[in-house]
């Protein structure tokens, strides 16, 4: 008899705590910044797209729902042609993000991807390219580097000494 | 047989082999970079370190290169000793001082011998804080992508290209830490084998520029086992494809024929099936839209061969399941060979010699072991390139066998090899119309017309067995010549003869067997070589067939009006107004093919075959092995096998034995049911239904990425795979995981060797044969049972005629063959038409270097810059065949010089 009356008393109580409960989605949820949510692909602090196209994402992905082509600018810089995900099949599992040698591929605490129609969740590069920096910020890849791109010729990369002079003995 | 202990284990090894090689054939992962199993060791990288002990009391040992190390009885050896592991750890450290933080960019990655080796020793952080050193890359022409950055300085691509290759444009320059491995300027490769950098080189210096223009990773590749298309020599590739179109062409081990390299006409030939003009839809002409889907296209075919009064046309480079069936379809009276008829007729006489010659016609890799070789009137360079290649190594035997056996050294010790053997070479001899590439390594070149050739050749039999025909009227330095050459073979303990069909001359291919025979009357173990002008010319010439010259007569008697062609370009084979005038009579014309050409404009009914890539069949290579390529990647409904159209069409009019056969290996046993000669290419691979565990065997590698993306633009639910009935391949990554039979491996992979090094895993021993056997049945083997007969067709001296040229064919290995010239790398480096002129003669003519000269063959009206040529025989000239823009004329042939010919510039399509 304690008991029940007991148990009734604590939860009369709780109709005085602070609620857990929000009022979604008037109301949104605070997400802790490495939440696993919608994916992106990221630019470097220049504006230019940071995804190489190297395939890593794509070969690390275990529903291999990743997939992408890659192509240069007129400078050799590597970039991709088209990059696809398609969110049907996404686990949201965050391999991509870990395998990204460039800090392209990035999930971001979103998740509000609901469709009606499961074609719309197949998302390209416009739907996914954002023009930022995303979580991980000042990093380059072509900055350190060895290839040659727009802009950036031979030894002008981080921690590089400039073009070795074949003609020269000297050591 | 010794026995060494590797980490106290005993195993049976062969001897004279070096530690390396003998620790990877027995399955040991031991990392390495300078040593390549074509090239020997030099001991350069020191990556391959092991502990060597004296005897089992040594517990200390000491470290050695094992690349550099013989195997001896009871040596024991430890790769896992942690000493040497952390040698090994720390030598890849120091080469990856300098490499670049490239791997994400760089189309190595993924396929990498570099990074295989480093993870193998566990190199991981880079502890080397300083600035790295940076290149200037060169640009090195259409085939080769080049990344100084990368290199480290294994020696691997001089070694390849100067001192295996023969080149002469590839070097190592500066000193010290500054080494620089490239040209002395920027420009093109001239090796005609500089596309194997891209896989001799262990990381990514040296990468396939037509690669990197649609580029993929190895991993993400639809890829299966496949034979070169674009000469007669059958090399065997990996070919992949993704989303749709075919990405790289990569070697494929076969120890028999190719061995680990290719030519460049092979390795970047393979554009031609993404070129523009492919035939994608079938075409039909009375509708309008002309391009259809399938079923009408075939209803409209069936019409036409109803109506009329049908004849086939086949072809060289379609595979011999594609020619049969045509054949049955037609019936065999009906069944023309697509080649000129000097084409047909030298095809046939090559493999009458072969099938009844004592001698054998060696493979590739024999030909490499021949210590004396005598070629007549082949530019092998150009016609034949791995054969060049071959002969190339074979130049080394004499020397190998003698000087480097006598002062006991391993001829894997290859840096001590070439010091001891110099610039020293076996007997080549070149008898040849002009110059070639191979001259350089010859005891002597005879640069002759023709007529000339074969009579030396014929001189060089009489002289070794003078039961065969002599030759009158030779001079005196040509006899002594003969005598020279003949004393050379007759020394020799493996001779071989290389000849062919490019110079379009009989009487050359009869004094080349004619050599031959004589050698083996005197019981010498000669071998033959004849190269074919296409890849599959010896399989048609197997089938039989008529002449093309009858096919034209048969429509203008009008015994026929309806002409079926098989993926031939007639107007590659006959004059311009013969195949014109022969498809203009006909009433209906149904073509199959992949390229448009000349010919496909003429078809009424034009349906799309599958290029070598999209089709399954059999090819048979000049020395008759017979080899399967498979379809790499499924292809839309509308393009399938001629050999599958040919089936339906048969099907559809109730063809008696056609409207039999279901699917592929139905079409095999029917083959060797109508040709028993053929028996053996059933059994080439293994049937379609065979499996292992159950399983096919994947086609995709199993880090294939994408599957539930690729096709999700066009619709998010995915389709079932496509299915392979005609072999045990699957268009997936899920089957069987591991080796398969050797004669369908999709590509080379085992678990850490991610590059094509890992044939390692595949071979017997390593640079020998595959596990299973080398791929591909060889059907043509000495015959005992026929007498050994002579020919005595010698020709007449060579007599110039005033105001006439007699023209030669000269081939270009780029722009020469049909296909490759399709190919947008190889357009790059195709020559701009020419005639190539003895010097004197010109003189004598008043003609300069480039001045256009006005000619006829045979009615057919030419008008080329001059070429001036020293080595070309007076009273001939030179015609390179088969570029865009020559028009075809059986050649050789005398050409009509007239100065005051009207020329009348023409359109030229050129497609």
């Amino acid at each position: 008899m304690f008991s029940l009356l007991r148990s009734m008393w604590l939860t009369f109580l709780h109709a005085f705590h602070k609620r857990d409960t929000i009022q979604y989605p008037e109301q949104k949820a605070i997400l802790p910044t490495r939440w696993r949510g919608r994916i992106v692909l990221s630019r470097d602090p220049d504006g230019g797209e940071r995804c190489v196209a190297c395939n890593l994402c794509a070969a690390a992905c275990p529903v291999d729902c990743i997939s992408l082509q890659a192509t240069e600018d007129e400078h050799g810089r590597r970039y991709p042609e088209f990059f696809r995900i398609n969110f049907s099949r996404c686990i949201f599992c965050g391999y991509c993000e870990d395998a990204c040698p460039t800090y392209a591929i990035q999930l971001v605490p979103d998740f509000e991807m609901g469709e009606y129609n499961r074609q719309n969740l197949v998302y390209e590069k416009k739907d996914l390219l954002i023009n930022g920096q995303g979580k991980y910020h000042g990093y380059n890849y072509y900055k350190v580097a060895g290839m040659a791109i727009g802009g950036k010729d031979k030894g002008e990369a981080e921690n590089e000494r400039p073009p070795v002079d074949v003609k020269s003995l000297i050591p | 047989m010794a026995t060494i202990y590797i980490d106290n284990t005993p195993f049976e090894v062969p001897t004279g082999k070096n530690l390396l090689e003998t620790c990877l054939t027995l399955g040991q992962d031991l990392p390495y970079f300078c040593w390549h199993p074509a090239m020997g060791s030099i001991g350069a990288c020191r990556q391959c370190a092991v502990k060597v002990y004296k005897d089992e009391n040594d517990t200390k040992g000491k470290l050695f290169m094992s690349c550099m190390e013989q195997v001896r009885d009871g040596m024991r050896i430890s790769i896992v000793d942690p000493e040497a592991k952390e040698f090994r750890a720390h030598v890849i450290g120091w080469l990856m001082t300098n490499h670049p933080h490239d791997c994400a960019v760089c189309d190595e990655g993924g396929a990498c011998h570099l990074q295989d080796m480093t993870v193998m020793t566990g190199h991981n952080y880079r502890n080397y804080t300083f600035d790295k050193r940076t290149y200037i890359n060169q640009y090195l022409g259409p085939f080769l992508n080049h990344e100084m950055n990368r290199c480290i300085q294994c020696y691997r691509c001089v070694r390849y290209y100067k001192d295996y290759a023969g080149g002469k444009d590839l070097d190592v320059f500066a000193a010290h830490n500054h080494l620089y491995f490239g040209r002395a300027e920027d420009g093109v490769l001239e090796s005609e084998f500089s596309g194997n950098l891209a896989e001799v080189c262990p990381t990514g210096v040296f990468t396939d520029k037509t690669l990197k223009q649609h580029y993929t990773r190895k991993w993400d590749l639809t890829m299966a086992a496949s034979v070169c298309h674009h000469c007669s020599l059958g090399c065997n590739i990996t070919a992949g494809e993704r989303y749709g179109t075919l990405r790289n062409i990569t070697n494929r081990y076969n120890g028999e024929v190719n061995g680990y390299f290719l030519c460049d006409r092979g390795r970047f030939g393979y554009e031609h099936v993404n070129s523009v003009s492919r035939i994608r839809k079938s075409l039909v002409r009375s509708n309008l839209p002309e391009a259809t889907d399938k079923y009408t296209a075939l209803q409209a075919a069936v019409q036409l061969m109803r109506q009329g009064r049908v004849i086939g046309i086949g072809s060289p480079r379609a595979s011999l399941e594609s020619n049969f069936m045509l054949k049955t379809l037609v019936g065999e009276d009906n069944f023309h060979h697509g080649v000129s008829d000097a084409e047909h007729d030298l095809t046939e006489l090559s493999l009458k010699i072969l099938r009844e010659s004592d001698a054998r016609t060696p493979s590739l890799r024999e030909v490499e072991k021949a210590d004396a070789v005598f070629i007549l009137g082949e530019d092998l360079t150009n016609t034949a390139p791995m054969l060049a290649l071959a002969v190339r190594q074979a130049v080394r035997q004499e020397p190998l066998l003698e000087q480097v056996s006598e002062a006991k050294i391993p001829v894997w010790q290859d840096a001590a090899v070439r010091e001891l053997v110099q610039s020293e070479k076996g007997p080549l001899f070149i008898a040849v119309p002009t110059a070639t590439k191979l001259d350089e390594l010859a005891t002597q070149t005879y640069f002759a017309a023709p007529d000339a050739i074969a009579r030396l050749g014929f001189a060089v039999a009489n002289i070794i067995y003078p039961e065969s025909p002599g030759v009158r009227g030779l001079k005196n330095n040509d006899l002594h010549l003969a005598q020279q050459i003949a004393d050379a073979l007759m020394k020799a303990k493996n001779p071989v003869i290389i000849s062919g069909t490019s110079s379009g001359h009989e009487a050359i291919v009869k004094a080349a067997a004619n050599i031959t025979n004589a050698l083996v009357a005197k019981e010498k173990s000669a071998g033959i070589v004849l190269t074919l002008p296409t890849s599959n010319s010896m399989g048609l010439a197997m089938l039989g067939g008529h002449r093309l010259q009858s096919a034209f007569e048969a429509v203008e008697n009008g015994y026929a009006d309806t002409v079926i062609i098989v993926e031939n370009d007639l107007y590659r084979h006959a004059s311009e107004g013969a195949v014109t005038n022969f498809l203009k009579s006909c009433k209906k014309v149904i073509v199959l093919d992949y390229l448009h050409s000349q010919t496909t404009e003429h078809a009424d009914v034009l349906l799309a075959a599958g290029a070598f890539s999209e089709a399954d069949g059999t090819l048979i290579n000049n020395e008759g092995r017979a080899q399967r390529f498979y379809q790499v990647y499924p292809t839309i409904e509308d393009i399938q096998e001629s050999w599958r159209w040919l089936g339906e069409l048969g099907t559809i009019v109730a063809h008696d034995q056609i409207s039999w056969w279901h699917g592929y290996d139905d079409i095999l046993s029917a083959i060797v049911k109508e040709h028993p000669e053929m028996k053996g290419i059933e059994m080439v691979t293994p049937p379609s239904d065979f499996r292992i565990a159950g399983q096919k065997i994947p086609r995709e590698p199993h880090r294939f990425s994408g599957r539930t993306a690729m096709r999700a633009n066009i619709n998010v639910s995915e389709q079932k795979p496509a299915e392979d009935p005609d072999s045990p391949l699957s268009y997936t990554m899920e089957g069987y995981r591991g080796q398969p039979p050797s004669s369908m491996i999709p590509f080379f992979w085992a678990p850490g060797w991610n590059s094509n090094q890992s044939v390692n895993k595949y071979q017997q021993e390593v640079g020998g044969h595959l596990k299973g056997g080398d791929p591909g049945i060889r059907l043509l083997e000495p015959d005992t049972s026929y007498e050994v007969s002579f020919s005595a067709a010698v020709p007449e001296k060579f007599m110039p005629m005033d105001g006439h040229l007699f023209i030669l064919p000269l081939h270009h290995i780029f722009g020469s063959e049909e296909l490759s010239a399709q190919s947008a790398s190889i357009q790059e480096r195709i020559p701009e038409p020419y005639i190539a002129i003895n010097t004197d003669d010109a003189l004598r003519m008043k003609l300069y270097e480039g001045q256009l000269m006005p000619f006829a063959i045979d009615g057919q009206l030419y008008q080329l810059p001059v070429k001036l040529s020293p080595t070309i025989a007076s009273g001939t000239a030179g015609l390179p065949v088969g570029l865009p823009g020559v028009k075809f004329a059986e050649l050789p042939a005398w050409a009509i010089l007239n100065r005051e010919l009207q020329w009348k510039p023409q359109h030229q399509t050129t497609f």
